[in-house]
């Protein structure tokens, strides 16, 4: 059973500068943030290292940090600029038993992480999720396409904090 | 010259007497082989995730009921102790015991719901009826206690709704008696039956390490051969304090990780559920069941992600608080999200039959799939 | 019963038409009958009732469905090929009613007196195959053709097994005509076909275990030609929705269901006139007893209704136990199983009554 310290200690004597720091004053688990292009890299060693063996990757999740500055739009509404969308990874060892949180953050104009779907399968779905909900471009996932959202649903991406229903979908009124 | 052969797609639609819910699945079909098969999904989509921004965290739980609809006190469960354990309160024993018991219940009637519904998809239409007459029993001790039949909002953050009514104890031991000889007649009539064998063992077999990379869980990645189960890997709540046992598939009648492994690992489980539930029925201590329920919920910064073992595998919910009493953000994986990513790869080279054998041999509820 | 009506009233139309109309009658009416039965018989085996307030216990359920369904509009698909469309259903009625012309109720009633009875009725029940490809076809929907096709492989396979326990029971009786071997077997049980016939000797007791065989054959694949569970893979009704007729609606619908009835009760009486004896009574006749004469046709009538409720009784229980086979292990069992049994059967029996 490794601390979430010692993981960082590895990672960094492995992977140099694209592992960027730990948080560690939260009140509940320690989060390791890394650079959204080198992610893949770090996966596949934090799954094949013999003394880590992630070999399940609990939840990826995408989060809007909403740290830009907010400007007020033509028609009065809020729009965020600037800031950061992040992608949250909590991965489990079996064999071990411990557990690491990673985060990777991107800009919001031009959100592009690379995709760890070739490491855990489990990602597949999860990726399209984030894409779907909040417009993250996955790199080379091999059908990155919206899941939750009809298929060709126009205005935007649903779990951003400066996100408004469109008037119309297809002909139909959107709010009720 | 070759014949120009063109595969046939079928849609098995939306609306399907078998698919579960509202789920779309896209086959591919040569004759009646399978050569792929795509999920769609998004019919039941109901933006729980944006809904919870909105709200305060305890107006937060009766959407989450509304997710798992067959589970629903196990969805409580894993909402309230994840912001427990961002807040660091400690709820009273008695609270303790009771969300036990009754998630305890939740998960024999889920599992009656699914083991009634797949043999209604093989074609046996006579244990559907005896598994949903034993449910009756539990949904009437789930309304003696909080009123509600399906969807409950009963566990609150630090304590519960309502405290339990005074014949409780007494209905539930008549309940773990009457029930122990129904499992052994639903056996006798469904898992033994040589039709049944025929038609799920050796269909859909999901190798261990192809399980693990998909991320499922439950009582699919436990009919792998894997003893993987929080309540004794990563104990919460009070599950240390029980004595019960974690079934895995063997491949008794096939291979390791088929069908029928699946469906039995849900049979035992509801053996040992009522273990459980006897050993803590016994033990309830006396209190107050909201003497700890806080006044204002406003967590600290932080993050936390929590998981609990939930009848169809691991319920996650991953919660990120900014200081103010709305969630900054909730994401919930759910475990039949995740569970029916694996569907493609099991169908691969079965008939048309099998792939509703497999699909219910996975057990999902599309409310999760969707939230 | 044609010869006593035209005796009766002298005209060929006429004498006919009634001669029709009766097994007609009758039919509809256990259909009926039947469909209640179905509803109770179900119901009390998953533990609930059924229904019980139309009527007394429900029996007028059926009515009012009926009702229901004459009123209900008559759907057809635009895309659908209409003239197959509204042949179909009367085809697949046809098939299974006109078996009835062959049967003997009782010893004075019986639609025509053919003497290539059972041939005849083997031959008309395969009408029922083209009515049900031609549903599946004209429905102009996947899922139908699918539930067709599998059923005319279904019930072309499994009339070869059918075919071949017939052939046992000719060989062994010497004839065709279904009078003749409910005759045979007299009105006493321990002369039936199934404790191994009317003459008493050695071979009588070395038949009887062919003889149950030939009738669990015969049974399991007269239960395939139907479609009933665990056979019942064209109507599946948790893989195709309802195969074949699932975009037939009122009363076209109502005719593919009342066929499904019909054909149950002929081959229940088939194999109950071919094994148990048809219409006779198994301990001897109270018209005999009392020596009143005219009493015999009545009771015969009794005993063969009795005797085809049963079966059809065991037909609608095993539907509500067992689950259903996948369509390539249906056919495994027809042709690497029960096709071998039926073969060997045959020449045992053959041996036998050589003797």
């Amino acid at each position: 059973m490794k601390s979430a310290e010692e993981i960082f200690e590895i990672l960094k004597n492995e992977f140099g500068e694209a592992i960027i720091s730990i948080e560690k004053d939260l009140p509940t688990e320690p989060i390791i943030s890394i650079n959204p292009f080198e992610i893949k890299k770090v996966c596949m060693f934090l799954r094949d290292n013999e003394e880590l063996k992630f070999d399940s990757l609990m939840v990826l999740s995408g989060v809007d940090d909403a740290n830009g500055e907010k400007i007020k739009d033509e028609d009065g509404t809020e729009i965020i600029k600037g800031g950061t969308l992040s992608v949250y990874y909590h991965l489990y060892s079996i064999p071990f038993k411990h557990k690491v949180t990673l985060k990777v953050s991107t800009p919001r104009e031009n959100p592009q992480v690379e995709s760890v779907e070739s490491v855990w399968k489990c990602a597949d779905w999860h990726e399209r999720e984030a894409y779907d909900m909040f417009g993250i471009i996955f790199l080379n996932h091999p059908d990155l396409r919206r899941i939750l959202m009809p298929y060709d649903w126009e205005a935007g991406y649903p779990l951003r904090k400066d996100y408004k229903n469109p008037e119309f979908y297809q002909g139909m009124k959107v709010p009720y | 010259m070759a014949l120009k052969t063109e595969t046939m797609i079928l849609n098995m639609g939306p609306q399907h007497p078998s698919t579960h819910g509202v789920l779309r699945l896209e086959l591919e079909l040569e004759g009646e082989l399978i050569k792929n098969v795509k999920p769609h999904i998004g019919y039941l989509h109901r933006c729980f995730e944006k809904h919870a921004e909105a709200m305060t965290y305890p107006q937060v739980i009766p959407y989450t009921d509304r997710m798992d609809y067959l589970a629903s006190m196990y969805n409580n469960f894993g909402y309230v102790l994840a912001v427990e354990k961002l807040l660091g309160i400690q709820v009273p024993e008695r609270v303790e015991y009771i969300r036990v018991i009754m998630g305890e219940l939740q998960r024999i009637a889920s599992h009656l719901v699914a083991i009634g519904t797949y043999g209604l998809d093989i074609g046996a239409f006579t244990p559907f009826l005896y598994c949903f007459r034993d449910r009756e029993k539990i949904l009437s001790l789930f309304e003696m206690t909080c009123g509600a039949r399906l969807l409950y909002n009963y566990m609150w953050i630090g304590g519960l709704s309502h405290d339990i009514h005074p014949d409780f104890v007494r209905l539930t031991k008549e309940f773990i008696k009457s029930f122990r000889p129904t499992i052994d007649e639903l056996n006798y009539l469904l898992s033994y039956n040589k039709i049944f064998i025929e038609r799920t063992a050796n269909i859909g077999v999901l190798p261990l390490d192809t399980a693990i990379n998909y991320g499922v869980t439950g009582p699919v990645l436990r009919g792998s051969g894997l003893a993987f189960d929080l309540r004794k890997n990563e104990p919460y709540s009070i599950y240390d304090r029980f004595d019960f046992d974690i079934p895995v598939g063997k491949g008794l009648m096939g291979t390791v990780g088929d069908c029928w492994d699946r469906y039995y690992v849900r049979v035992q489980e509801m053996e040992q559920s009522l273990r459980i539930i006897e050993q803590a029925i016994d033990q309830i201590p006396e209190g107050d069941v909201q003497a700890a329920i806080p006044k204002r919920i406003k967590p600290p910064k932080g993050t936390v992600y929590f998981r609990v073992e939930n009848p169809r595998g691991e319920l996650g919910y991953f919660i990120i608080s900014d200081g103010s009493p709305n969630p900054f953000r909730v994401k919930v994986r759910a475990p039949s999200f995740v569970n029916l990513e694996v569907l493609g790869e099991l169908c691969k080279g079965h008939l048309v039959a099998d792939v509703v054998a497999i699909l219910g041999s996975i057990d999902i509820v599309l409310g999760e799939v969707d939230r | 019963m044609y010869q006593l009506l035209y005796n009766f009233t002298g005209d060929v139309i006429i004498s006919t038409i009634v001669v029709a109309l009766i097994p007609l009658t009758i039919i509809l009416i256990y259909a009926l009958f039947a469909i209640w039965l179905e509803r109770k018989v179900s119901a009390h085996m998953q533990d609930r009732l059924g229904p019980m307030r139309t009527g007394w216990h429900g029996w007028l359920q059926t009515i009012a469905d009926m009702i229901k369904m004459i009123q209900k509009e008559d759907t057809i698909a635009a895309e659908a090929d209409k003239k197959l469309f509204n042949i179909a259903p009367v085809l697949v009625f046809t098939g299974s009613f006109a078996a009835y012309a062959a049967i003997p109720f009782s010893s004075a009633l019986i639609g025509s007196e053919i003497e290539v009875g059972l041939f005849y009725i083997v031959a008309i029940s395969s009408l029922v195959v083209v009515g049900i490809l031609m549903a599946g076809w004209a429905s102009n929907n996947k899922y139908s053709l699918l539930g067709a096709m599998r059923s005319a492989a279904q019930i072309v396979s499994y009339e070869i097994p059918t075919a071949l326990v017939v052939l046992t029971m000719v060989m062994y009786t010497g004839t065709f005509s279904l009078t003749k071997i409910s005759e045979m077997q007299t009105p006493y049980f321990w002369n039936w076909n199934i404790l191994g016939g009317p003459e008493f000797g050695i071979t009588k007791f070395l038949l009887i275990p062919f003889m149950i065989v030939a009738a669990s054959i015969m049974f399991i694949s007269t239960l395939a030609e139907v479609n009933r569970t665990p056979f019942d893979i064209p109507e599946a009704e948790s893989e195709l929705v309802a195969g074949y007729f699932t975009e037939y609606s009122g009363m076209k619908w109502g005719m593919f269901m009342l066929a499904e009835y019909a054909n149950m009760l002929a081959v229940s009486a088939v194999v109950s006139i071919l094994f148990f004896g048809g219409y006779q009574s198994p301990f001897g006749y109270l018209g005999n007893l009392l020596n009143i004469k005219w009493l015999i046709p009545f009771e015969q009538i009794f005993w063969f209704l009795l005797k085809g409720l049963i079966l059809v009784f065991v037909q609608m229980w095993l539907r509500w136990t067992l689950p259903r086979l996948r369509v390539d292990q249906l056919m495994t069992v027809c042709w690497k199983y029960l096709i071998p049994y039926a073969v060997v059967n045959l020449i045992f029996v053959g041996i036998i009554s050589l003797l």
